[in-house]
């Protein structure tokens, strides 16, 4: 009932022509998280029960969510941030906007999956793959490279989600490895061939019901399919692309305060929290989110390939950027 | 509520306007014009190079190419189902004609994305523009179906027996007498289709058909929301103001509903003879297409297990009532809000019409034009810039909300308080009430029940938004319609199905309510 009145003395002041004011209550953070909805709140309810600290989330595209912080600047509501992918949170941190994360978090995960200025920590990581329909493509057509996908042999064959943040990184991942006219001409060889749709939930279930061939997706997402339909009448399945593939890469998401809390303390108490053992643990037991917890000697899922027989290619979070410029490819390949 | 103190006195025709209330009344439509400008001067910001560069380049062009395409497919399709169905339920011994006529508006209480969510569950192949034709159609043909069939009824049925008896074959005096009447109606109707196809986001986003909507929105995901994008909003706007200034000459001063059309009689319905059993087919798969489907479908999905692996939002029942609460509470606030905002622009263009009115009027009516994702996206940036303590707030959503949907409210204040005698007030101030008894003890009796069927109507239209809402709820909020777009945007059509018949049900079950209430103005061929 409280929202009801809040709305209505919100409405009634508005409607006064005034400003309504904005309550900040004790004991509470505010995170703006691009991860899985129910993954985050599986997570917030945890921390709440261990804390007693109450979490409100405000979800959204991971960079649409920075793009909001960068213009909200210093008045942000915002506490913390949980990322889906690295580059949203380099983009803070090139922009200063992020609070140095505690010694003690970082120390929980290995130092190349948090940010290189230990204002960001790192808490999963996902694969990316190319997902396919048994029934529609052999295995032994799939490409063993994720560049080969932009081959006219492609069209109208792959699925693709260009304005889901997880596919940014690939993009600045190429631009980073090939350079920016070949990431171009990359993008432009998908546009030709792909059927493009809003997120790779999407591309996943399309791909499971035959509407597409292939698409490319976070591994997590095939295995969440796996998982709800049992083996038996699962018509996808997931191929990795070669070893040290830009296709192999692995996206990272990760947390990070935002400098301009009022509640830094309890926000690093959610940072350390996200990378503890228990909360990774449950990560990686949950049937729901399929990634890899980051946490040294936390198991992943057993429906996943084992991290260490993954080979994802030479390239540091750094050198993927911010995403800017991968959007800005995007747009100049008519993607977006 | 100051601004009104001194605006309801006693005054005599011809006089001037009170300052206070021309100042609400100014208002109500600068309101309107602030997110317009607001894009406008961010499109400003853009080098005219760069803005010749990205207004030419391809993307802008296979927008257009896939917009305009589709609102002129979609008007047409529309006129003749419309027109079609208006005919035949107004003019032929079609049987049941009283039930297919309520039947044949009962669409415009389902929102377009819900019915895309239906179509695209049911077959992979409806995509792109086929499909983005299919669920606009079905969804907006009532849009022509209404007024035409309106018209129909107001027809004098003298014309066309003089044109029988002149020896026209019933074809003839359709297409040369009845037809040519029709226009205005028509035209209208067709204007509001092109329109209303213009400002649709949800539906398309689901089909992945682009148009500048689902562009604008994907560009804002990705971060890249400046003045770019603005200049994309401008193109879409100017199509709009385009579509809403037609419509306007098009119709003239008489908009939508038509009361008390003065007719003495009826037109003797015309024998459809052996055209009657393929009539009704055709009305049932119409009816089945616009209606059965979205129904169906939902309804289907509700008794689907919601798979946990593609739902972003699970399902339960402690969230669906959150979200009904939220999206009741907020069409309560937001209906209420815009009868508000109206009530002064009402008030001026019936008490003091001239110019002045007539401008501001004009300026609450650009709002039909003004697409939701622009006003979000202006708003956000406004307020994140200059009025920080409205952004994320929930008073900026109900603002939102009244902006985008003042046009229906100031058409029923508007006729509301037309119809109250001007010497009631005058009675009431010479019986020594005040302004503000005026209000409560004359106006407010009086206008009340025309007022709040408008509200009703925007409160039904906010209970069914999407664009404003995904983009303007605060920290927190989740409201039917967000749940729904959370699923289907990523295929988990069940999990959706909860919060998508709980939208449906409020739609359909408010829209009856007003039909009734409004005893046959919406749905004229019921019983009287």
């Amino acid at each position: 009932m409280s929202r009801i009145s809040r709305i209505a003395l919100a409405a009634a002041v508005s409607l006064c022509l005034a400003i309504a004011p904005q309550g900040a209550i004790a004991a509470s953070l505010t995170l703006y998280a691009a991860q899985h909805q129910q993954t985050v709140d599986l997570l917030a309810k945890a921390f709440t029960k261990e804390t007693g600290i109450d979490v409100k989330v405000h979800f959204g595209e991971a960079p649409e969510l920075a793009s909001q912080l960068v213009k909200e600047g210093a008045s942000s509501a915002a506490d913390a941030f949980l990322s889906a992918n690295s580059p949203e949170l380099e983009l803070l941190s090139e922009r200063g906007l992020l609070a140095k994360v505690a010694p003690a978090t970082l120390a929980a995960v290995p130092p190349k999956d948090s940010g290189a200025s230990g204002d960001w920590v790192g808490v999963l990581a996902r694969e990316n793959v190319l997902g396919y329909n048994k029934d529609m493509i052999q295995e032994a057509a799939l490409p063993a490279s994720l560049l080969d996908l932009a081959r006219p042999e492609w069209k109208g064959r792959i699925a693709i989600a260009p304005t889901d943040a997880d596919f940014l990184p690939l993009v600045g991942a190429i631009a980073a490895l090939k350079g920016r006219p070949a990431a171009l001409e990359w993008l432009k060889g998908l546009h030709e061939n792909a059927m493009i749709f809003d997120d790779n939930e999407g591309v996943a279930a399309a791909v499971e019901r035959g509407a597409a061939a292939t698409g490319i997706i976070n591994n997590y997402y095939w295995a969440r399919l796996r998982t709800e339909k049992g083996a038996d009448n699962t018509r996808s399945a997931i191929h990795h692309f070669a070893a040290g593939d830009i296709g192999a890469l692995m996206n990272v998401s990760g947390a990070a305060v935002l400098k301009s809390s009022r509640n830094q303390a309890a926000a690093q108490k959610l940072l350390a929290f996200l990378v503890s053992k228990p909360a990774q643990e449950m990560l990686g037991k949950l049937d729901i989110t399929f990634e890899y917890p980051l946490a040294a000697g936390v198991a992943a899922n057993p429906l996943l390939k084992p991290m260490g027989e993954l080979q994802p290619p030479d390239l540091t979070l750094k050198q993927i950027g911010d995403d800017r410029d991968a959007a800005k490819l995007l747009r100049d390949a008519g993607l977006i | 509520m100051s601004q009104l103190a001194g605006a309801i006195g006693v005054k005599t025709a011809g006089a001037r306007a009170p300052a206070p209330l021309i100042a609400a009344a100014s208002f109500a439509s600068a309101l309107v014009l602030l997110p317009i400008g607001y894009t406008v001067l961010q499109a400003t910001g853009v080098d005219a190079h760069t803005a010749v560069e990205l207004i030419f380049r391809p993307l802008v062009g296979r927008l257009l190419m896939n917009t305009i395409g589709l609102v002129i497919a979609a008007s047409a399709s529309s006129a003749v189902i419309g027109v079609t169905a208006a005919w035949l339920v107004e003019r032929t011994d079609l049987p049941g004609r009283k039930i297919w006529g309520v039947l044949a508006a009962a669409p415009l209480a389902v929102p377009a994305f819900i019915a895309s969510y239906a179509w695209v569950s049911l077959s992979n192949s409806l995509q792109d523009f086929a499909g983005a034709l299919l669920v606009v159609t079905f969804s907006y043909y009532p849009l022509i179906y209404l007024p035409v069939a309106a018209a129909l009824r107001g027809l004098d049925p003298g014309l066309e027996e003089t044109a029988r008896a002149l020896g026209q074959s019933a074809w003839g005096s359709f297409y040369r007498v009845v037809l040519p009447q029709l226009h205005p109606a028509l035209y209208g109707g067709m204007l509001l289709v092109a329109l209303d196809t213009l400002i649709e986001f949800g539906a398309f986003a689901l089909l992945r058909f682009r148009t500048f909507t689902t562009e604008l929105y994907a560009e804002y995901r990705t971060g890249l929301d400046g003045p770019e994008s603005s200049l994309l909003a401008l193109v879409l706007i100017v199509l709009c103001v385009a579509c809403l200034v037609g419509e306007l000459k098009v119709r003239g001063g008489a908009r939508y509903a038509r009361i008390g059309s003065g007719v003495r009689r009826a037109g003797a319905p015309q024998s459809l003879g052996g055209m009657r059993w393929p009539a009704l087919a055709a009305f049932t798969t119409l009816i089945g297409a616009s209606l059965g489907v979205p129904l169906g479908m939902v309804g289907f999905w509700l008794l689907q297990h919601a798979s946990a692996a593609t739902s972003p939002v699970a399902p339960s029942l402690p969230l669906l009532i959150d979200a009904t609460v939220a999206s009741v509470a907020y069409g309560l606030a937001g209906a209420a809000a815009a009868a508000i905002l109206a009530a002064p622009l009402g008030y001026l263009a019936t008490r003091y019409p001239g110019r002045v009115s007539v401008i501001l009027e004009r300026i609450a009516f650009l709002a039909q034009g003004v697409p939701g994702i622009v006003v979000a996206l202006a708003f956000i940036s406004l307020t994140v810039q200059m009025i920080r303590p409205l952004y994320q707030s929930a008073a900026l959503l109900v603002i939102a909300y009244a902006i985008l949907f003042l046009p229906f409210a100031l058409v029923s204040v508007r006729a509301a308080l037309a119809q109250i005698p001007r010497g009631l007030e005058e009675t009431g101030r010479s019986l020594g009430l005040g302004w503000f008894g005026v209000c409560r003890r004359v106006l407010a009796p009086l206008a009340g029940p025309g007022i709040g069927a408008g509200a009703a109507m925007v409160f039904v239209f906010i209970v069914t938004e999407l664009t404003a809402t995904l983009l303007l709820a605060p920290i927190g909020t989740r409201t039917l319609a967000t749940e729904v777009w959370a699923n289907t945007s990523s295929l988990a059509f069940a999990a959706a199905a909860p919060f998508a018949a709980m939208m449906l049900l409020l739609s359909l079950l408010s829209t009856w309510l007003l039909a009734r209430r409004m005893d046959g103005a919406a749905f004229p061929t019921q019983d009287r």
